[in-house]
């Protein structure tokens, strides 16, 4: 099969789709601009022409909200956040509106529509250009989140997400773009809430989002070398979440790494954490960890910012860390078995 | 009187005639009824949804509604019982929704702020300030994209114009020339404050100029100008010259929300009351209909139907089962149906 980056699977998806229903068409800023969306959207409206392919004002609410009005007049809008954080502008119809809609109008009305929403981050920019909110959103009735990490699940997620007729906030994050993998040229769909095993292993079960996939597969090679097998499941879906695909998982490996791209507290992370412990905590050998951000802004000066991002390496010891308790835990039973 | 409706309407008087002028008398008197009813049954606590009624404001959403044909859209806030009514839904459905009973237009998931009727073209009414304007603009989007000839329309209130929102839709709507229509029911109140303590310059309308759209004034209490606007603004907007904003100066003369007349805030509300109830739309458009030669009897008949109407309404929604508690998830999410 051929092999895309990230990036063109997304753009790929995008054309397919504005190819194939006339009600698809993307609104947002920079979409006529490479600067944006990098090649994710390229010269798309020069293949689709300016009315579908619409490049908007400074007007994130407007734009929006528009989108939400299009698709509850039938349309399958795509809007496009080339920064989550500027989206913050949009929250009100993102969360008022379009995750209500269906609701409070007793399921007579749906809002098919995509928010694509782009995590922009490193490279010193900052509080105001770098944050990961997946969380805030997850936290939301009526909305779904999906967070591709690969190149397939770019394309196949996008597609899935137009034809579910629910709000669905897709979040990418620009440090993927230039990933590669295998992408079948036709139109396929990822379904929305399955995870996907990426590495089948036994000592540990490391859950990741989005970027996090890249730096847990990095860190079961370490930890394969140390002699730990991890399993690596990419969550793919923030809400609705697998959890049986990682119940499943926990109740082979009794230790979990859940490893998020985005801030600790109330967290993707925490809500996993909390489920398995409601749910499978008889086979739980270890605590549960979790490899996010601190919870401080991003800073911009360099060494900050090294400082701040998690890599692999923070998954290889958070994993270290279950094996080691397990051993601490085991030695300060046999004292207490010894002692009078 | 009211400094911030200081400015004359502009509109030179239309010519309608009696069957029409009827028409537009029949839907107020609806309006009216319904809501002066409403209001008896929040001090009884028979309704105990928040409710904000419209009452002195029936010919805003008459004349717009009047004005447009039954596949345009309209989006409103949370005072929208009247444009609920003049866009021809069903007033049981209304009144169920506002008892929270399952047979309601929302199926007692939304009460008197969350109103819909898709089949009549009503797309939703939410009580998020200036929330529905840019949605609005987003179905008159869909409109031009597919050529299907439909205007929209967002009622908003005074208060709805110093949200972004309002901004980033004007804006957008002039600058993709969407058939999409601005109706601002400027009543000089949002909830309890006034509009001189909120505003430097009484000229919403000119908004319109700012962002290279008409931008008219009317006086929202002239059912007659008020469609005649209106259909001056969807003549252009279903021809392809774009969106207009329409103030419609009126007053509200109840309070914010529920039956209370609110006579404690403002700047002397109380005089302006007076002031606003000898404008009242329905006896202006019940005169006309006089002076053109329409009996007594006539008119009294329409009074009557609206009155039998409202209590036929009433007895649906006590009547109507509530929704089952075991339905409680429902509907967060759309499924579609097989």
């Amino acid at each position: 099969m051929r092999t895309l980056t990230y990036a063109q699977a997304m753009r790929e998806g995008f054309a397919q789709l504005l190819a194939s229903d006339p009600r698809v068409f993307v609104i947002g800023q920079g979409v006529w601009s490479p600067w944006y969306a990098g090649s994710s959207l390229q010269d798309m409206e020069k293949e689709f022409g300016r009315d579908r392919v619409i490049d908007s004002p400074v007007s994130e609410n407007a734009t929006t909200a528009a989108a939400i009005g299009a698709a509850l007049a039938g349309m399958r809008p795509i809007v496009f956040h080339p920064r989550m954080d500027f989206m913050l502008l949009a929250v009100d119809p993102i969360v008022n509106q379009a995750a209500n809609w269906s609701y409070i109008f007793g399921g007579q009305a749906n809002v098919p529509l995509v928010i694509r929403a782009a995590i922009n981050r490193g490279g010193e920019q900052g509080a105001q250009h770098s944050q990961a909110l997946q969380a805030m959103f997850m936290h939301i009735p009526g909305l779904k989140v999906v967070m591709p990490a690969t190149p397939y699940d770019a394309k196949g997620l996008l597609i899935a997400a137009v034809n579910d007729g629910n709000p669905v906030m897709y979040i990418d994050d620009r440090w993927l773009y230039g990933e590669s993998g295998e992408v079948p040229e036709e139109m396929y769909k990822v379904p929305i809430g399955l995870a996907a095993i990426r590495r089948t292993g036994s000592d540990v079960t490391i859950v990741a989002t989005s970027h996090m996939n890249v730096r847990a597969m990095q860190a079961a090679v370490t930890l394969e070398s140390r002699g730990i097998d991890a399993e690596i499941i990419d969550l793919r879906s923030i809400k609705p979440w697998d959890s049986e695909c990682i119940f499943n998982s926990v109740r082979k490996t009794g230790r979990l790494v859940v490893a998020d791209s985005a801030w600790k507290t109330c967290g993707v992370a925490a809500e996993i954490a909390a489920t398995v412990t409601g749910e499978v905590f008889d086979y739980l050998r270890a605590p549960i960890s979790r490899v996010c951000l601190p919870d401080v802004p991003a800073p911009t000066s360099s060494p900050l910012e090294q400082a701040y991002y998690v890599g692999a390496n923070h998954i290889v010891s958070a994993v270290e860390e279950l094996l080691v308790r397990k051993e601490k835990a085991l030695a300060a039973h046999s004292r207490s078995l010894v002692s009078p | 009187m009211l400094q911030s409706h200081s400015v004359e309407a502009r509109t030179a008087r239309p010519t309608i005639d009696t069957p029409l002028l009827t028409t537009l008398f029949r839907s107020m008197m609806r309006i009216r009824a319904t809501e002066e009813t409403i209001a008896v049954l929040l001090d009884k606590n028979e309704i105990r949804c928040p409710t904000h009624l419209c009452t002195g404001q029936e010919a805003i959403a008459t004349g717009v509604c009047a004005a447009l044909r039954k596949d345009d859209y309209i989006f409103g806030g949370h005072r929208s019982h009247g444009h609920y009514l003049a866009k021809g839904c069903d007033l049981r459905a209304l009144m169920a929704e506002l008892y929270g009973k399952a047979t309601g237009c929302s199926r007692g998931r939304g009460g008197s702020m969350h109103l819909i009727a898709q089949e009549l073209g009503l797309l939703g009414t939410v009580p998020l300030v200036a929330a529905t304007i840019p949605i609005a603009v987003g179905s008159a989007l869909a409109s031009k994209l597919r050529r299907d000839s439909r205007v929209s329309v967002a009622f908003f209130g005074d208060g709805a114009t110093e949200e972004g929102h309002f901004h980033e839709s004007v804006n957008f709507a002039g600058l993709r020339q969407l058939p999409v229509i601005f109706i601002c029911e400027n009543n000089a109140y949002s909830s309890h404050m006034p509009i001189q303590e909120r505003r430097v310059k009484d000229n919403i309308y000119q908004t319109g100029a700012a962002h290279g759209i008409p931008g008219i004034c009317v006086d929202g209490n002239d059912v007659e100008v008020v469609y005649s606007a209106a259909a001056d603004a969807v003549g252009r907007a279903r021809n392809g010259f774009g969106p207009t904003l329409l103030e419609c100066r009126t007053y509200r003369w109840r309070g914010h929300v529920g039956s209370s007349m609110d006579l404690d805030v403002g700047v002397k509300r109380k005089d302006e009351l007076q002031h606003w109830l000898s404008k009242d739309p329905v006896a202006r458009a019940r005169t006309a209909l006089i002076s053109q030669g329409v009996s007594l009897e006539a008119l009294q008949e329409i009074e009557c139907e609206a009155g039998a109407e409202i209590e036929d309404a009433i007895q649906f929604a006590r009547n109507s089962a509530y929704p089952n508690p075991s339905q409680l998830l429902e509907h967060v999410f759309y499924a579609e149906r097989s």
